[in-house]
This record gives structure tokens, C-alpha cells and sequence, in this order.
């Protein structure tokens, strides 16, 4: 009789402290889930109220920064072009490696390989994945650029050049392209496969005509992917592509891209009010738009193309 | 009746039968040609791996700024004694530099090895004239040792491996001989732990929300959409975000370009990670184990820490990892919040300037002065080992986590 009462005190009391538990403990996740809008907010805030002085300072405006052809803040000028095209052909070098090595590695691993080699190869290229992109850096500038110059004669190569940059870029995203478009070629279904092979179709024919297509929503989502963050690395161009803006397309050449020129200024000991310091964040807000635009088309890709199979 | 039977003829046989082993002989092409994709990427990693052990060991050819075999009349180096050596760094130091010696540790308790170092570094200061990579250092080191006689008559040419003891447990240094990266390791060891320590309890908290809490509201789309977008935002950009808030609006607070600064803006960058790897965790506990659990009459929150939670585990402990790896290897966010580039002296705490072993490796590889790579190449040797026990670690503990 006692024991009973006591029991229903201590499940009343249970279910008290459980009514206030939950929503205060939902609440406070719900505080840590938010805290991803406010980072997004705090970023385009930042990036905007710090490029706002910047473009209200003399001589810039918004179509002057988007298409002068010349980046020399001493004489006021402040022409993003130079960075753009240094950034773009080192992020074109690295996807030119960068697709046709990691796209083959991806169909080797899918469609022709044993398992037990596939067991072998798949860790080793997540072991490339893994490797810090300050290495990356490292490579160019002691062995790819040395090459380069010796192939090309040191009076057409500078030291710090694109090419180098771009070449070590382009292998870092090879096991990335790799791991997803071959997540992207596995989820096509094996039927796919076994009917194309049923109608006489080769192996080759059979991933080539077949399962590429079916596959090809994942695939070129890996590709944007692998772009958006060739156009945001910092730490291979910091090192290998040269500090100082110019405005070429030679990949021989030493050209500073937009991150390059951000990381240099950034961690310098320019005055926070200075112009100079100020252009960061245009440069800085440029590129988060560029790269935001390609996530999202990438995540639209997948989301509108993708084949559902049963 | 039967009809008579139809001879067949077949005017393409022979094209057919030539199309047929042309086709064969693509698919064969495309198998080694897809093969050959994957041993590119591999030989690439060999050769990247390989080029760093070869600049972490060579020869070096030093020039003692004082003969060191001539410090004491008659005796070479390696024949002074502790007392030899203590006699001639009192006569050569300083005053100041001996009393900070002695606080360091008394002369008299040093051993023979330390107090041939110091001798080494404080008065006969070798300079180095040439270095070679592990590979040179092999093959041509005949050619080496002619070169270097001819060129720098009183050299001598040693075999030094980059990696050793002393690098590891000395300050950065102005010497490419005596700078070492123990500032560096603290610095990224302080980093990372408070990173992490920000990063992991957040981001799961934040998964818990998405994966148990949440409703299919406006709000819950929003914040799924702002967690997949902020994975793919580049960290130069968490480093401005850093810069602005963290080390200019938040200098009270964390005293400028410090390591709070630094360890904060580094939390940013790991958090969506760390919440994505959460969810897929969470995701993966069957939906009958909860069921169960409330239907015995637990809570929801009873659910999710008991039940769910300790079930999740060895999936939230190999996010854990990632991101503790990414962090470890970061770069470009610790540029732009301004680790310093030189800094001799240990942190203190999470107020004091720091440097960590990326940005050590970065300005030692901006270096024009070839013996700064190789200083270079033995810390990457660090970086990545720190990585491969980081990564055995996650996977023996998965494994046990797994077996229980």
C-alpha cells in the first residue's frame, strides 16, 4: 500500500520534471541547429558591410572592380579581372586532370574491378583524399614547377606559375570526383547492366551508352563540386601560383587568383580602414556567389535529373 | 509438307565478324585505359610521398663560422668532456645569455650530448653551404663530396636526416639547423582541441534537433539548406569570417589574432561537417529501437540520450575524426585570422599568438633558401603521421565500439 503511493509520488514527480525536460531540452538543440542560419547570415553579413566602404570609396564602383583589367591598389585602381582569369585557368588545368583521372578511376572501381582489388584501391585513393592541401602545395612548387621549367626552359617558366598550381590542384579532387561519381555509377541498377549485356552489348559499350547516361545527373554533380572548391583552394595557389596580380591566360606564367590575393592581404598588417584591406571582402563576397552557384546548381542537378529506379 | 529448308546467307558475315573483333579490342583498350586512370592517380601519390622522405634526409655541407676542432689547442670536438665544453661556454656566452642558460638548467647537469649542442649553436655556428635530397644524396654522393671539396675547401658534409629529436623538441629558430617545430605542435594541438571541443557537442546537438526534433516546417528546410551550403562555402572565406568577428570585433574577448581566435573560426568550418556526419549517424539507428523504447514509456529525450545516442557512437566518433583531420590540416583559415609566422616561445593559453604546423610548412616552403624545404619536408613528415595514427585510432576505436 505504502510502496505503491510512493511509487506514484516518484512516477508523478518523473513525469513533472519530463514535461519541462523535453521542450527545454528541444529548445536548446534547436539553438545549435540554428546557430548554421546564423553563420550563413554572419558571412554575407560581414562579407556585405565590409565591401559596402569599399565600394563607396573613390575612383571604385561596382562595374569598375567587375571589369578593370588591372588589380594595383598603390594608384588606386582596383580591376578584378587580373585574379578572375588566373583563377579560372588554374581551376581549368585542375579539371582538366582532374575529370578524365577521376571519372576512369571511378568506372575501373565500378564496372571492371574485382572486388578484392577494388578492396585495395578504394582506401589508397581515400588515403590521396586525406592528404592536407598544404602538401598539394608543397609538390608544385619543388617538383612540378622545377619540371615544368625544365621541360620548358626556365626563361618561359617562372617558378611560381599556374601550370604547376593547376596540376596539383587537379590531382587533389581526382579521389574526390572519383569516390562520387563512382557512388553515382553503383546506384545504377545491376538489371541496367544485364540487359544491355543481354542485347550483345560489350563491357564497354554496356558503361558507356548505359550506365554513364543513367549516372550522369551524380556525375556532373561531382564535377561542379570538384570546381567549387578548385575555385576556392587557398593554399596551393598561396604557394605555387605567385603573389602578384597579372593578367594573362599562360599557364606558364605566375598569376595570383582571387583567394591568393585574399589570404596575402588577410593575414598582412594592412590598417583595417584602408582601401586596400577593404577589397578583400569584395574579392571575398565575388567569390562566395560564384562558388554558391555552383553548389546550388549541382544540388539542383541532382535533385531534377536523377533517375529514380525501383 | 514441310518446306525445304532456307539456306542461309549472310552477305555481312565477314563485316559482322570484323566489327565484332574491333569491338573486343575496345573494350579491352577501355579496360586499360580506365585501369591506367586510377595507376596515374596512385603513381602521382607516389611520387608525391616519395619527393618528401627524399627532401627529409640528405647530405649537408656545413662551414663552422669557428673552426670547431680548434676551440681547445690540439683536441678535436668530439674529444672535449662536459667540463671542456661547460669551461668554454662560460668564457664565450654572454652574462645574460649564461644566466638564462643556467635558470634553463645548470650547466653542471647537462649532459655531454645538450652541451655539445649548445657549443654547436652558440659558438661555433655552423653554417650551411649546400644541401642535397635523400636521392642525390645516394646516387651521385661521390660527385657530392668532389663538388663540395672544390667549391668550399673547409666544409664538411654530412648526412642529416631533417626529422630528428631536436627538430622535434625545439622552438622555431632563424638556423635552418637549430629551428625546430615544437612551437608549431602546441600551437596545433591547442587549436584543434578547443576547435573540436567547440565544434563536436554543437554539431551533434544541432543533428539531434534535425534528425529527432524537428517538423517539416519552413524554418527546418531553411536550416538543411544553410547546413549543405555552408559545407561547400571555401575556408578562406570562414578565415575573413574569423578576421572580422572573431579577431576585430571580439579582440576583448579573445585578445586578437590568439588562438581562441583562431579556434573559433576553425569551429565554423567544422560544424556543418560535423553535423552532417552526426546526421547520417543518427539516421542510421533503426527506427524500431526507438519505437521500442516509447513504447515502454520513455520520452522522447529519455529516447535520444539513452537509446539512440549510444547507438549512434561509432558513427558520431568517426565525424569526430574527420573533422579533427580536416582541422589538423587546415591552412588557409589560419592564414587569414593571422597565425604569426615566427614565434619562439610556447603558448600559454588560449589568449597568446601562435603558429601551427600548416603555416610553419608554409612559410618554411616560401622560403627562397633550399635548406628551409627540407626543415619543410620533415615537418609534413609530422603533419602526416599525426594523421595516419589519427585515422588508426578512429579505427581501432570503431572497431571495439562495434564489438560490444
Amino acid at each position: 500500500m505504502l510502496e505503491q503511493s510512493v511509487t506514484t509520488a516518484g512516477t508523478r514527480a518523473l513525469t513533472r520534471r519530463r514535461q519541462f525536460a523535453g521542450p527545454l531540452a528541444e529548445a536548446l538543440f534547436f539553438a545549435c541547429a540554428a546557430l548554421a542560419i546564423v553563420t550563413s547570415i554572419g558571412i554575407v553579413a560581414v562579407l556585405v558591410t565590409e565591401a559596402l566602404p569599399f565600394f563607396r570609396s573613390e575612383g571604385v564602383s561596382l562595374l569598375s572592380f567587375l571589369t578593370g583589367t588591372q588589380w594595383a591598389p598603390m594608384i588606386g585602381r582596383f580591376g578584378v579581372l587580373p585574379l578572375v582569369t588566373a583563377t579560372v585557368v588554374i581551376s581549368a588545368i585542375a579539371m582538366l586532370v582532374a575529370t578524365p583521372l577521376g571519372l576512369g578511376a571511378a568506372i575501373y572501381l565500378s564496372e571492371y574491378a574485382a572486388p578484392q582489388a577494388r578492396q585495395i584501391l578504394k582506401p589508397t585513393l581515400e588515403l590521396l583524399a586525406g592528404v592536407p592541401t598544404i602538401v598539394f602545395g608543397y609538390f608544385a612548387i619543388t617538383l612540378l614547377s622545377p619540371t615544368l621549367q625544365a621541360a620548358f626552359t626556365p626563361e618561359r617558366v617562372s617558378i611560381y606559375n599556374m601550370a604547376a598550381a593547376g596540376l596539383a590542384m587537379g590531382l587533389m579532387l581526382t579521389p574526390l570526383v572519383a569516390s562520387m561519381s563512382e557512388d553515382a555509377l553503383r546506384a545504377v541498377p545491376r538489371s541496367l547492366r544485364e540487359g544491355s549485356a543481354a542485347l550483345g552489348a560489350t563491357n564497354l559499350e554496356t558503361t558507356l551508352f548505359v550506365v554513364l547516361p543513367a549516372a550522369l545527373s551524380g556525375i556532373v554533380a561531382s564535377l561542379i563540386v570538384a570546381l567549387s572548391l578548385a575555385i576556392g583552394e587557398t593554399t596551393i595557389v598561396s604557394i605555387a601560383a605567385g603573389a602578384g596580380p597579372n593578367l594573362t591566360l599562360n599557364p606558364l606564367a605566375s598569376a595570383e587568383t582571387m583567394t591568393g590575393h585574399i589570404a596575402r592581404i588577410a593575414g598582412g598588417d594592412l590598417s583595417h580602414g584602408s582601401v586596400d584591406y577593404l577589397s578583400i571582402f569584395a574579392i571575398g563576397l565575388l567569390l562566395f556567389v560564384i562558388t554558391l552557384t555552383l553548389n546550388l546548381a549541382s544540388q539542383a542537378i541532382v535533385r531534377r535529373f536523377r533517375e529514380v529506379y525501383e | 509438307m514441310s518446306a525445304p529448308p532456307v539456306e542461309h546467307y549472310d552477305p555481312w558475315a565477314g563485316a559482322t565478324a570484323r566489327r565484332d573483333a574491333y569491338r573486343r579490342l575496345l573494350n579491352s583498350g577501355g579496360r586499360v585505359a580506365f585501369a591506367g586512370c586510377i595507376g596515374v592517380a596512385l603513381l602521382a601519390l607516389a611520387l608525391l610521398l616519395g619527393n618528401i622522405v627524399s627532401e627529409a634526409f640528405g647530405l649537408v655541407a656545413t662551414v663552422d663560422e669557428r673552426d670547431r676542432d680548434g676551440l681547445v689547442e690540439g683536441r678535436a670536438f668530439t674529444e672535449l668532456s662536459r667540463e671542456d665544453l661547460a669551461r668554454l661556454l662560460r668564457q664565450e656566452l654572454s652574462a645574460g645569455g649564461l644566466t638564462r642558460l643556467e635558470e634553463e638548467r645548470p650547466l653542471e647537469e647537462r649532459s655531454l650530448d645538450d652541451l655539445r649542442a649548445l657549443v654547436l649553436a652558440r659558438i661555433v655556428e655552423p653554417d650551411v653551404v649546400g644541401v642535397w635530397p635523400l636521392h642525390e644524396s645516394l646516387l651521385r654522393r661521390d660527385a657530392i663530396t668532389a663538388e663540395v671539396a672544390a667549391e668550399e675547401p673547409g666544409a664538411r658534409l654530412e648526412f642529416r636526416s631533417w626529422l630528428n629529436w631536436q627538430f622535434l623538441t625545439s622552438p622555431m629558430a632563424s638556423e635552418p639547423l637549430e629551428a625546430g617545430i615544437r612551437t608549431a605542435i602546441l600551437g596545433t594541438l591547442w587549436v584543434v582541441s578547443i576547435a573540436v571541443l567547440v565544434a563536436v557537442p554543437l554539431g551533434v546537438a544541432a543533428a539531434i534537433y534535425l534528425e529527432e526534433f524537428a517538423r517539416n516546417t519552413r524554418t527546418t528546410r531553411l536550416l538543411r539548406a544553410c547546413i549543405t551550403n555552408l559545407a561547400g562555402v571555401p575556408s578562406i572565406i570562414y578565415g575573413m569570417l574569423g578576421l572580422v568577428v572573431f579577431v576585430r570585433w571580439g579582440e576583448a574577448l579573445t585578445g586578437g589574432r590568439s588562438i581562441l581566435a583562431a579556434a573559433l573560426a576553425l569551429a565554423l568550418l567544422l560544424l556543418p561537417i560535423v553535423i552532417i556526419n552526426a546526421q547520417e549517424a543518427i539516421r542510421a539507428v533503426p527506427r524500431s529501437v526507438r519505437e521500442a523504447s516509447m513504447a515502454l514509456g520513455a520520452s522522447p529525450l529519455y529516447t535520444v540520450w539513452h537509446i539512440v545516442l549510444p547507438a549512434a557512437r561509432p558513427g558520431i566518433l568517426t565525424g569526430t575524426i574527420l573533422a579533427m583531420s580536416q582541422a589538423i590540416g587546415e591552412t588557409a583559415v589560419l592564414i587569414a585570422v593571422g597565425a604569426a609566422t615566427f614565434i619562439a616561445f610556447d603558448p600559454s593559453g588560449p589568449h597568446s599568438a601562435f603558429t601551427v604546423l600548416p603555416i610553419q610548412i608554409f612559410n618554411w616552403t616560401l622560403r627562397p633558401q633550399e635548406e628551409f624545404r627540407h626543415l619543410a619536408a620533415a615537418a609534413i613528415l609530422v603533419l602526416l603521421a599525426l594523421l595516419l595514427s589519427l585515422n588508426a585510432v578512429a579505427i581501432a576505436l570503431r572497431a571495439r565500439l562495434r564489438g560490444e
